[in-house]
């Protein structure tokens, strides 16, 4: 496992964590390149079909960041993430997910620190949970009866 | 105009798909006098022989309900394929695992672990599980190999139609019959006898503003026959599902389960579901989200009810 690179996608939102993101970039702060971002208008935007599809597709973490509550551009698309997203982790676990893999994150567009270090720390977990392998054991994937 | 050569087979099925073929009544026999009729093992005397004995592509639609589940299945699929000019998955079941593929939750020695050892009335002293090869006196005995994964039918053979519907409902069946007798079907691979538009479009129910504070399982509550039953706290998946049934659940006062599929377009119903309960929840917080969620027993299995074998996440065993 020593030379396992975690393959993480990143919806961030346009108006805030993308802007984090930049933000980070131009401060020339260090985090790991195992992000590969994808730019959503909102945070809002992003169906649990994409997170689904990320991780068929072969990814082993999934981030998930967009405005501070109350800060949305669109009034309540953040809060509709926030709303679906304990159910999303319920389905994932069922589904023999480590809910880990999945994570929901606010970020302003002038936390660019914050940003960084999320991102150092997302990925330092997904390497230790290791590769995702479709039907790795979780409690609810695992239970009998 | 011939009469068509017509195959009816059910591989990991409950038989209700077949007992609603029955369910068009008298027009069984228009059935009968547009088909011949070359294999139904729920109600003809045809057997696996007759149909290897037939030339390739001598069958002309067969209509094939249940899921795979086991090796019989699998083959019986590839014979009716061969023998076969259109094949239509028939029922949920076939069409995207239907309630069998459930199973795909848990991995296959936990469910035979359940089944063969741990059930509160199961007596078996000598853990015997079943084997696909048993010598007695007369030879040996066999039984078809238990899968993994129950699997839809197009995950294992090409399929021309798509028929959803757990089962589809008579007029549906009967509609389906005649636009093949009359050679009326759409291109390959099209989805038949559903809607293109939600079941919330067909439902009768007053809709106003969907604002969720607690969920009910459906023996928790006696719902108002007139309001839409997603606002009175039921998982009704009408907003994700095909229209086409005519509404049956939900004039029985009953949530929609899901049974005709995803909308065209949609390529995991569970998902999307989710994605719209979260827009209906009445919740501000992490918490009081939390809370009311922790109302729905079984999320996923209510989610994919219907369709767990071409879901994109596929359960515990993929
Ligand atoms: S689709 Fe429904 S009615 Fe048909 S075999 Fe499957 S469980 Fe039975
Ligand atoms: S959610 Fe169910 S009850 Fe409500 S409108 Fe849609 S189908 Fe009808």
């Amino acid at each position: 496992m020593e030379n396992f690179e975690p393959k993480i996608i990143g919806f961030l939102c346009n108006w805030c964590s993308y802007a984090g993101a930049d933000l980070a970039g131009v401060s020339r702060l260090q985090y790991p390149a195992n992000l590969r971002v994808v730019r959503v208008m909102c945070s809002g935007r992003v169906d649990p079909t994409f997170v689904f599809k990320a991780l068929d597709g072969g990814a082993d973490g999934v981030l998930i960041a967009g405005c501070h509550p109350g800060d949305c551009h669109y009034s309540d698309g953040n809060y509709n993430t926030m709303k679906r997203y304990p159910l999303m982790l319920q389905v994932l676990e069922q589904m023999g997910v480590d809910k880990r893999r999945v994570r929901l994150e606010w970020i302003s567009a002038a936390e660019g620190p914050q940003f960084a270090s999320i991102v150092n720390e997302f990925t330092e977990q997904i390497r230790q949970l290791g590769p995702f392998k479709k039907g790795e054991r979780t409690e609810r994937g695992a239970e009998v009866g | 105009m011939a009469k068509l050569k017509l195959a009816l087979y059910w591989a990991a099925a409950c038989g209700g798909c077949d007992v609603a073929v029955l369910d068009v009544h008298e027009k069984i026999l228009d059935i009968a006098g547009v088909a011949d009729i070359v294999l139904w093992p729920v109600a003809t005397d045809h057997k696996y022989a007759d149909v290897e004995k037939m030339a390739p592509g001598s069958i002309d639609v067969c209509l094939f309900n249940g899921a795979v589940r086991n090796s019989e299945n699998e083959h019986m699929a590839r014979l009716l394929r061969e023998k076969s000019r259109v094949m239509v998955a028939f029922g949920s079941c076939a069409v995207s695992g239907g309630i069998p593929a459930l199973a795909n939750f848990k991995q296959r020695e936990d469910i035979l672990q359940r089944v063969y050892m741990d059930t509160p009335s199961t007596v078996n002293p000598g853990q015997v599980l079943p084997v696909t090869g048993c010598p007695v006196n007369e030879g040996v005995l066999h039984l078809p190999e238990f899968f993994d994964f129950v699997h839809s039918l197009n995950q294992v053979v090409e399929v021309d139609y798509y028929v959803p519907g757990c089962p589809p409902t008579a007029q549906r069946i009967w509609e389906v019959v005649q636009a093949i007798a009359a050679g009326n079907l759409p291109g390959a691979g099209a989805t038949v006898g559903a809607l293109e538009k939600s079941l919330c479009d067909e439902c009768p129910r007053e809709k106003s503003n969907k604002k969720i504070k607690r969920f009910y399982r459906s023996h928790e509550i006696i719902p108002d026959p007139h309001r839409c039953l997603l606002e009175q706290g039921l998982l009704c998946m009408g907003p994700v599902t095909r229209g086409g049934c005519g509404a049956q659940c939900i004039n029985a006062n009953m949530p929609c389960r899901g049974c005709y599929g995803p909308l065209p377009g949609v390529i995991d119903q569970g998902a999307k579901y989710i994605s719209s309960i979260g827009a209906v929840i009445d919740a501000r917080t992490p918490e009081e989200a939390e809370e009311i969620l922790a109302g729905i027993a079984d999320p996923a299995g209510t989610f994919y009810r219907f369709g767990m074998a071409t879901a994109l996440l596929k359960g515990a065993n993929r």
